[in-house]
């Protein structure tokens, strides 16, 4: 399983801090995840097919190929404001 | 690192108590500290709130990463970085950064680098409580300046 966090405006926009999502061929990297959550409707589709949105891969802050794993923590969010 | 605190926590902090921690060794000759706080302004909008969300676990992880990227540009020796979560009210501290070297112009650096990777690279959001409603602060082009003036 693929742990799916969302955090900010991404997370009240969605109404979902976080989700599963079962390990297959169709989420390989954090660009097919992305791909594959935003086919769920149309609010999805514009929440995280936008340009700023941020992407973690094991609270690592990453690019879109990133490769995922089984059990990957994969966490979408908007630029960083803290400070 | 041992000289490394790092502590993200919804309690507000005491100055005078975190500089007692940085004043510990007469090897120090510089100790300098940053406060940021909650302003009564932004973006033309009356604040009087602000509400600060992480991402618990990478937020540690990148302060301690960015701490340790401090020391490999400076001789520091005492880093001590506190960030509050949930709601601040007009005026209370949001974070302390504070650092400690033998002269003052790694002291001054490591801060200012600190603070500016912080605001760029740690997992916090703020939502501002103001005047016309809540709003979510947006990233700023001069933060993403400041810290590419490090690189």
């Amino acid at each position: 399983m693929i742990t799916v966090l969302f955090f900010a405006q991404v997370r009240e926009r969605l109404g979902c801090a976080q989700i599963e999502v079962p390990f297959n061929d169709e989420v390989t990297t954090a660009e097919s995840l992305r791909q594959h959550l935003a086919q769920r409707d149309e609010k999805w589709q514009q929440v995280l097919i936008a340009d700023k949105l941020l992407v973690a891969v094991d609270q690592t802050m990453c690019d879109w190929q990133t490769p995922l794993t089984d059990n990957s923590e994969v966490a979408f969010f908007p630029p960083v404001t803290g400070g | 690192m041992e000289n490394t605190h790092i502590l993200v926590q919804q309690a507000d902090f005491n100055v005078a108590d975190e500089y007692t921690q940085l004043n510990q060794d007469d090897s120090d000759g510089a100790i300098v500290t940053f406060v940021g706080k909650v302003r009564n302004r932004n973006e033309g909008n009356d604040v009087s709130q602000l509400t600060l969300e992480h991402y618990p676990g990478m937020t540690e992880k990148v302060l301690q990463e960015l701490a340790q990227e401090a020391r490999e540009r400076w001789p520091l020796n005492h880093i001590r970085i506190i960030h509050r979560v949930g709601t601040m009210n007009l005026g209370e501290q949001i974070v302390f950064i504070g650092v400690t070297s033998q002269h003052r112009q790694a002291a001054f650096d490591g801060c200012e680098f600190l603070i500016d990777f912080l605001k760029t690279k740690a997992p916090f959001w703020k939502l501002e409580t103001t005047d016309k409603g809540d709003k979510w602060v947006d990233a700023r082009e001069t933060d993403q300046h400041a810290t590419s003036l490090w690189q």
